[in-house]
């Protein structure tokens, strides 16, 4: 479960302008969400403070059933590990094969080298992917290294994942393809947030959506 | 069930790209030349250290006042004993035995001299004076006809130098291992600024704090323990020449060859201690900065 309850976020500090203001929502554990709203709405910002990347400025923030103002910093490693995140830009490390890209969650949360490698395998079978392990991702086309993004954020079976336009960059083709592996996900148990601007996306696979304007929250459901 | 393919993964363990963020050329030539100066500073220190304890025995007397014939007889010398005690710079005034004097004249006199030995008082200062001379004019004026020696005031001085030179040195230790962390420390940052969005994306994945400064720390450790275990190497024939150097001061005779330097002054106890606590300093620094750094992310 996802709960924001009257949050504000604030960039910096002094008298900045808030990015999001009174922005009071509940997800349910298994659901599926679009994120929808132009470009500077604060879809980024509230998928940041949902991934734990950010900390809200007022407000409380509930992820997974922990109220992040009352977590340890040293807490919130743990809590990460169960939060799957589809990035824009991918973020792939670019000195790692596709494999190690793949493989790093579960590296760093601490899995025997033995057991993550059949794990990973599996997921690059999920994405399409089982021929390019070996690769780099400057080698990848955009499509490919979406996947190798998703399978990434897939691979440790997260409760939670949160993409930010994972289709923006891709083709009708490649666009379709991410989605179906993210329906899959949310078929699995996962609860789901995606963040996109392509209606025509959205259009074809209904579901509930939280419409962001000015950093306000002005639509649910 | 299908075989997992083998990949190649030979980073898949440097999640950070640390082998090229943290160069193995720089660093660990700064920290060679740093532990080369270290390595001298402390061989200094031993040094002046060995010279000081050789010195202190030479000037155990500071004074001796040689006393003219016939003071021994009706009472002149417990007179003269009280008045080189009554002088305040004087902590004790000591009448030498003719066994002591024996042996300190042996290697000129013999088993058995034939004249007369001297009587000879010893003096131990209370604190070095300011001026030897005025001092000796006054233990003249103490025991009028007596031949005051004061060459053990000069070796204190010496021995006081040699300690000021061993606290130069270790001080010179001190600012070499500050400027390592340092230079440690730089390198540490260059290398977070040079991969802060892998950092960031390790985080945001649910790395801890440990783990990314254990990362950073290991190949800090690594690098700064390689240098400084070259610096040391470079150090030991330094070291050696220089003991060859200083074989006079000691009573020895230089070798004056490559093959012949006194290897066994060398130390070497010491100098092996460098290269781990080059690798712990590197390691405690990039501990330190990268986990300073990490406090700034939620």
């Amino acid at each position: 479960m996802v709960r924001f309850d009257d949050v504000g976020l604030r960039y910096g500090s002094g008298p900045a302008p808030e990015v999001l203001r009174d922005v009071s929502f509940t997800l349910p554990q298994g659901s599926f969400h679009w994120l929808l709203g132009p470009s500077g709405a604060g879809k980024s910002s509230l998928l940041g403070l949902m991934h734990l990347a950010l900390r809200p400025s007022r407000g409380e923030v509930e992820v997974l059933g922990q109220p992040l103002s009352r977590l340890r910093r040293g807490a919130l490693p743990g809590l990460r590990r169960r939060i799957g995140v589809v990035y824009q830009d991918f973020r792939l490390l670019p000195h790692l094969t596709v494999f190690d890209n793949v493989a790093l969650p579960m590296r760093i949360a601490g899995r025997a080298e033995a057991q993550l490698r059949a794990d990973v395998a599996e997921m690059l079978r999920w994405t399409g992917l089982d021929g390019k392990a070996g690769a780099l991702p400057a080698t990848l086309s955009g499509g490919e290294q979406q996947r190798v993004a998703l399978a990434r954020a897939v691979v440790t079976r997260p409760a939670l994942l949160v993409a930010d336009e994972p289709t923006g960059n891709l083709d009708g083709a490649q666009a379709r393809r991410v989605l179906a592996l993210l329906r899959e996900m949310h078929r699995l148990g996962t609860t789901v947030v995606v963040a996109t601007h392509a209606e025509g996306l959205v259009a074809e696979h209904p579901a509930p959506a939280l419409r962001m304007s000015e950093g306000q929250l002005v639509a649910h459901g | 069930m299908a075989r997992p393919p083998r990949v190649r993964r030979s980073r898949g363990r440097d999640p950070l790209g640390l082998r090229r963020a943290l160069s193995d050329r720089l660093l660990p030539a700064l920290v060679a030349a740093m532990a080369l100066l270290a390595a001298m500073a402390l061989a200094g220190a031993q040094g002046a250290a060995e010279l000081t304890s050789r010195w202190e025995a030479g000037a155990a007397a500071a004074v001796t006042v040689q006393l003219p014939p016939g003071v021994a007889s009706g009472g002149r010398l417990e007179r003269a004993l009280a008045a080189l005690e009554a002088l305040p710079e004087v902590a004790e005034a000591q009448l030498m035995s003719e066994a002591q004097m024996q042996a300190l004249l042996r290697p000129w006199l013999g088993e058995a001299p034939a004249v007369a030995l001297p009587l000879v008082i010893e003096l131990r200062l209370a604190e070095l004076p300011a001026s030897p001379e005025a001092l000796a004019g006054r233990i003249a004026a103490a025991v009028p006809g007596g031949v005051v020696e004061s060459h053990g005031v000069w070796v204190a001085r010496l021995v006081a130098l040699a300690r000021s030179l061993q606290a130069v040195a270790l001080a010179a230790l001190v600012l070499v291992a500050g400027i390592a962390a340092a230079v440690v420390a730089v390198a540490v940052r260059a290398g977070i600024a040079a991969r802060r969005a892998a950092i960031a994306l390790l985080h945001d994945m649910g790395a801890t704090d440990a783990d990314i400064a254990g990362r950073f720390a290991g190949r800090a450790g690594l690098l700064v323990g390689t240098g400084a275990l070259l610096g040391t190497l470079l150090a030991a024939p330094v070291l050696a020449g220089f003991a060859d150097l200083a074989a006079p001061l000691l009573g020895q005779v230089p070798a004056g060859s490559l093959a012949g330097l006194p290897w066994e002054s060398v130390p070497w106890g010491a100098l092996a201690l460098l290269p781990l606590l080059g690798a712990a300093l590197g390691w405690l620094t990039a501990q330190a900065t990268v986990r300073r750094w990490l406090r700034r992310l939620p």
